[in-house]
């Protein structure tokens, strides 16, 4: 592999990385801080990119479609915490399992009857179509770029939010003591649909602008959430710090794989999540 | 009320009432002369071959507190062993091939085990889960092993024993017998199981670990134990299935066939494995009915399992406990 080759594969590399960890802040949040397992957020994936592709069809535009879409899947996260996953935080993580399970079968089916069963494609917006020089024969799209970029950028934003802003200490505090918290006069339940609602916005997103790159299909959401769940353990759950690396180790491990030993690409990032766990039993960040 | 009481392990009379009665008309079942009879004794083999592995996990799940989200590798390790047992021109024996998945599957269980079972709680059900992908993408990304489009299991094993041959299991009859058998057999020894020092120490460990490990239990090997001979049992599943299907294929081994059983479990009410019976069926009828009933059947199935843990969190046989406990009380305030 030569140096051209490695730059690329090591920039999708973390693209992707940066993706998970769109996804994966969401559910370590959503665990850590209201303690729900929630197994449907590959579905909010999902959820997003058929946006993309429902908003561009319409508008023709992707910026539009996605500031559309996260309001709407925000809006949906929220109705949808108020309506079942409030009832749950106090339930068996079985319990919540089990909701969110029901909810998949629901949300699939809610998909196939809105929009179909169909492959949909999501073309790269115009002014992104480029690409960028490497060697004779070895370009990098710009699209990539900007993915990482955007990603980078909430990535950055979350982390100002949640150390750095006064919601972010009470969603820290709530976190830590929950009991404590209340008695302070801070309104947990509200907190507790922001987080919601800002998990599933945040899932939704990473499937919007995943969406030109992947191309639109009904299973997309499932082999995206075991990824997730791979990320949320090696990182530590309710660590987001520990999802970020996470989710960097997870995308170096399984982009290089592919390329170099392809035999175990498949199963590279399980073996990477059962060999930190042999030493860390709790993940690398256990908060 | 006391746990074991919460959680039904000492089953009230009218769920044993039930259970015998259910497993009566699943014996009296192919006498019945009827049309499509071929079909159902198949859809039943199915269900009964269903509650073996549901109960194989009910044995983590409800009696050890052990929710395992990757159980399906067991059993469809299994079946990929009968595949690869079996010869392209003849059948494989039952005698040795049954115990060879079963063993091998407990060996597989064994080694994921000694990794899993030091992890708690919510960890090790994603830890059981990326193990059973691990599995899975051995044999998807394989095509050694199948592939993506799995093997064909030419001959169900044959029961030959030294030249005399007491049944047929290429007869649909026989083999929805045979399941029957095993059924039992399985139930009736983790009943047993389940109240022997050995299942009081998983009960123990599952209400309260900290309290076993003082009190000096391992509860290391103890739950080590209980999910080797839960891999095992669901490998005596995961064989019966691919010998009555003919096929084997990595779906199998999938996260969607782990998470099913855990709503068998938890829809049937966990801990007696009578729960796990009852929930393999229901679930497996309630799905039959829907997908007869319209195309789009994951809507209502999903609502279904929302609904159950809503309104059911301990599952139908906790229904009918608190049904018939209500009644009993209405008659002894009524004299």
């Amino acid at each position: 592999m030569d140096f051209a080759n490695f730059l690329i594969q090591l920039l999708n590399s973390v693209q992707y990385g940066l993706l998970l960890f769109m996804l994966a802040a969401g559910l370590t949040l959503i665990f850590g801080i209201m303690g729900v397992v929630n197994l449907a957020h590959g579905t909010f994936y999902m959820l997003g990119a058929y946006l993309a592709w429902f908003f561009t069809s319409h508008f023709d535009n992707l910026l539009i479609a996605i500031v559309l879409g996260a309001l709407l899947a925000v809006a949906f996260g929220w109705a949808l915490e108020w309506l079942l996953i409030r009832h749950f935080y106090k339930r068996d993580h079985l319990d919540q399992v089990l909701l969110t399970f029901g909810l998949i079968y629901i949300f699939q089916e809610a998909r196939s009857i809105l929009w179909g069963d169909d492959v949909h494609s999501v073309a790269v917006p115009a002014m992104f179509n480029g690409a960028i020089q490497l060697t004779e024969n070895l370009s990098y799209p710009v699209y990539r770029l900007v993915v990482s970029a955007v990603c980078a950028g909430l990535a950055l934003g979350l982390y100002l939010l949640i150390s750095k802003t006064r919601l972010g200490m009470k969603i820290r505090a709530g976190a830590f003591n929950r009991e404590m918290t209340e008695s302070l006069g801070i309104n947990i339940r509200f907190i507790h649909a922001i987080v919601f609602a800002m998990g599933v916005g945040l899932a939704a997103v990473a499937g919007m602008v995943a969406a030109p790159i992947s191309s639109v299909y009904p299973g997309m959401g499932s082999s995206v959430l075991i990824m997730c769940f791979v990320v949320v353990v090696i990182g530590g759950i309710g660590s987001v710090r520990g999802a970020l690396v996470a989710a960097l180790m997870v995308g170096l491990v399984d982009t290089f794989c592919k390329v170099l030993l392809p035999e175990i690409a498949g199963m590279a990032v399980y073996m990477l999540m059962a060999a930190v766990l042999l030493f860390k039993p709790e993940g690398l960040f256990k908060s | 009320m006391s746990t074991a009481k919460a959680q039904l392990e000492i089953l009230p009379r009218s769920i044993q009432i039930l259970l015998s009665v259910g497993a009566i008309a699943l014996a009296a079942f192919p006498l019945i002369p009827m049309e499509s009879s071929g079909f159902y004794i198949q859809l039943l083999s199915q269900m009964m071959i269903l509650a073996i592995f549901a109960m194989s996990l009910d044995l983590l799940q409800g009696v050890t507190g052990l929710v395992s989200l990757g159980h399906a590798a067991y059993f469809g390790l299994a079946g990929y062993a009968l595949a690869f047992l079996t010869p392209a021109d003849v059948p494989v024996s039952l005698w040795w091939s049954l115990p060879v998945a079963a063993l091998g599957t407990g060996l597989a269980a064994l080694v994921i085990g000694f990794f899993v079972v030091r992890t708690h709680g919510i960890y090790f059900i994603m830890v059981t889960m990326a193990f059973a992908q691990m599995v899975f993408y051995i044999f998807f990304d394989n095509a050694d092993l199948g592939g993506s489009d799995g093997l064909y299991v030419y001959f169900r094993p044959d029961a030959t024993l030294f030249g005399w041959q007491p049944f047929d299991l290429e007869n649909k009859t026989t083999f929805f017998y045979f399941t029957l058998a095993l059924l039992v057999l399985i139930y009736a020894f983790l009943r047993r199981l389940l109240f022997s020092p050995f299942g009081r120490a998983l009960t123990g460990i599952r209400v309260n670990e900290h309290r076993m490990r003082a009190v000096g239990y391992g509860s290391f090997g103890y739950k080590l134990t209980a999910f080797t001979l839960a891999g095992a049992l669901a490998g005596v599943a995961g064989y019966l299935w691919a010998a009555q299907t003919g096929y084997v294929n990595p779906e199998l081994m999938g996260f969607h066939l782990s998470a099913h059983a855990i709503m068998m479990v938890i829809l049937g009410g966990m801990g007696n494995f009578a729960g796990a019976i009852v929930g393999a069926f229901a679930f497996e009828w309630v799905m039959h009915f829907f997908k007869d009933l319209t195309k789009h059947w994951q809507l209502l199935m999903g609502s279904f399992i929302v609904l159950v843990v809503l309104f059911a969190p301990r599952g139908l046989l906790g229904l009918i406990e608190r049904f018939t406990a209500a009644t009993k009380e209405k008659a002894e305030e009524t004299p």
